[in-house]
């Protein structure tokens, strides 16, 4: 598990960083993201001091891109993450977030309501006996964390791109963007492609139950082919769009791309 | 037609001193960029899920955090790549990998590590490798191969699963990246111990001769 790592002793710096970028004008705010600064990349070169940082931070930054662009060439939407039979799951499984259990957000399950937005024709709002109608199926997948461990876990839900069509998504658009409850607001692009692969879910249970609060409830998006950041929990609402709009990590550096 | 023909002759001369030649130093200097970029933000990686009881210092890793250092391991494996390619193509078109890295009989590699550990290798002639060379670079090739598959088992599971099946799955994968650094890093404490204590080695290695 990540330990955070503190600039000022009880703050997170990447809480901190998000905070103030908050504060900042619009204009420097989207150039300073685009820059890839966040305090966590203004450190890359730590102990480097040779190289220009700024400079050599703007190149990571274009690699990055270069890379996310090799990544959806090489991803092939036919290729399947390896299922694994029910005595291969993991127990128990990790409860993974930046945050306690006990900060999870704890979502109302009569009160909440999935919103559709962007380029779908219906943009009705859907309630959870709503969806729970929708056919479900379960799959038992391995669950891949950007820090380098996995567990093998069950979802059940309904394939993400039968829900696209039912909304009558654009299914040319180029992102779905998920948005979710945690408190200074997770959110997450999830590439066209990917969204609509077999396996890319909406996730109501996990094994075979209710998906508890650790893991999302009340809806997951399960993606076996991405990194379990881009597999966001307790999301309230989904986006169609042709615009990139960033996400929780995906700003902090992360690769946006980040499939397997 | 004189003057011609020790001119010939004394550039056949220069010629025949050449070690390392110039496409071998390229590479091997632009490898060692590459993989200490590799290994330091690697490490910093590793240290976000460590395999075993301990993490790397802050002090040796690249990139300040997890987000950082994948960007540098991301960005150098390029280099690593296209690199190491070009260099096992090069070895295996040119002949310098027969010429240069074989035979290894295990006669030979027992002789010259007695011969090294009491300190009676000759080095007088550095164009042929003694057999704990060979051993050792023959090695590394197959390490660095072995490192680069199993890194992009552990980046692309799904895409490149035949290359996960190999390694059995995908956790084994990353332990097998893990000891091919582990393996790299004691190559490099002995290379580098090495190269300075025969310094000519290390000229050739940078001028050529």
């Amino acid at each position: 598990m990540a330990k955070r790592s503190f600039l000022i002793s009880g703050v997170d710096k990447r809480l901190l960083i998000k905070d103030s970028i908050k504060t900042m004008p619009d204009v420097i705010r989207r150039r300073f993201i685009a820059g890839g600064a966040s305090l966590g990349a203004l450190t890359l070169l730590t102990g480097c001091d040779v190289v220009d940082s700024s400079s050599a931070e703007a190149l990571l930054a274009k690699v990055s891109k270069f890379n996310d662009a090799v990544q959806d060439f090489i991803f092939n939407p036919d290729a399947l993450a390896p299922t694994f039979p029910e005595s291969a799951i993991t127990k128990p499984f990790p409860f993974n977030a930046y945050y306690d259990l006990d900060d999870a957000p704890d979502v109302d399950g009569d009160d909440w309501k999935l919103e559709v937005r962007g380029l779908v024709d219906n943009k009705k709002s859907w309630t959870l006996p709503e969806l729970y109608k929708l056919p479900q199926f379960t799959q038992v997948t391995r669950h891949i964390c950007v820090e380098g461990w996995s567990a093998i876990g069950s979802w059940t839900g309904t394939p993400l791109r039968d829900f696209l069509k039912l909304i009558g998504a654009d299914m040319r658009a180029k992102y779905v963007w998920f948005q979710c409850a945690d408190k200074d607001g997770y959110n997450s692009p999830l590439d066209m492609r990917t969204a609509l692969h077999p396996q890319t879910q909406m996730t109501f249970k996990y094994a075979n139950e209710i998906l508890p609060r650790a893991y999302g409830f009340p809806m997951k998006i399960r993606v076996p082919t991405k990194l379990g950041f881009k597999n966001p929990k307790y999301v309230v609402s989904m986006e169609v769009t042709n615009d990139y709009k960033g996400g929780y990590w995906e700003d902090q550096g992360y690769n946006s791309f980040s499939g397997s | 037609m004189s003057t011609l023909a020790t001119t010939d002759e004394h550039i056949s001369a220069t010629r025949a001193k050449t070690i390392q030649p110039v496409w071998v130093r390229v590479m091997h200097w632009t490898n060692a960029v590459a993989m200490i970029l590799m290994i330091m933000s690697g490490w910093q990686i590793y240290n976000a899920s460590p395999l075993f009881d301990f993490r790397f210092s802050h002090d040796i890793t690249l990139g300040g955090w997890l987000g950082g250092a994948l960007l540098w391991h991301f960005a150098a494996m390029w280099l690593l790549m296209i690199n190491g390619l070009a260099y096992l193509i090069a070895g295996f078109v040119s002949g310098r990998f027969r010429k240069k890295l074989l035979p290894i009989t295990p006669a030979g590699v027992l002789h010259d590590v007695r011969a090294a550990l009491t300190f009676k290798l000759s080095h007088d002639d550095l164009s042929v490798y003694n057999y704990v060379q060979r051993t050792l670079y023959a090695g590394i090739i197959v390490v660095g191969v072995l490192i680069v598959l199993s890194g992009l088992s552990i980046w692309k599971p799904v895409q490149l699963y035949y290359l996960v099946a190999l390694f059995g799955d995908y956790p084994t994968a990353r332990y097998v990246h893990f000891f091919c650094m582990a393996a790299i890093c004691a190559f490099l404490v002995v290379h580098v111990a090495l190269a300075l204590l025969v310094p000519k080695s290390l000229r050739a290695m940078i001028i050529g001769r």
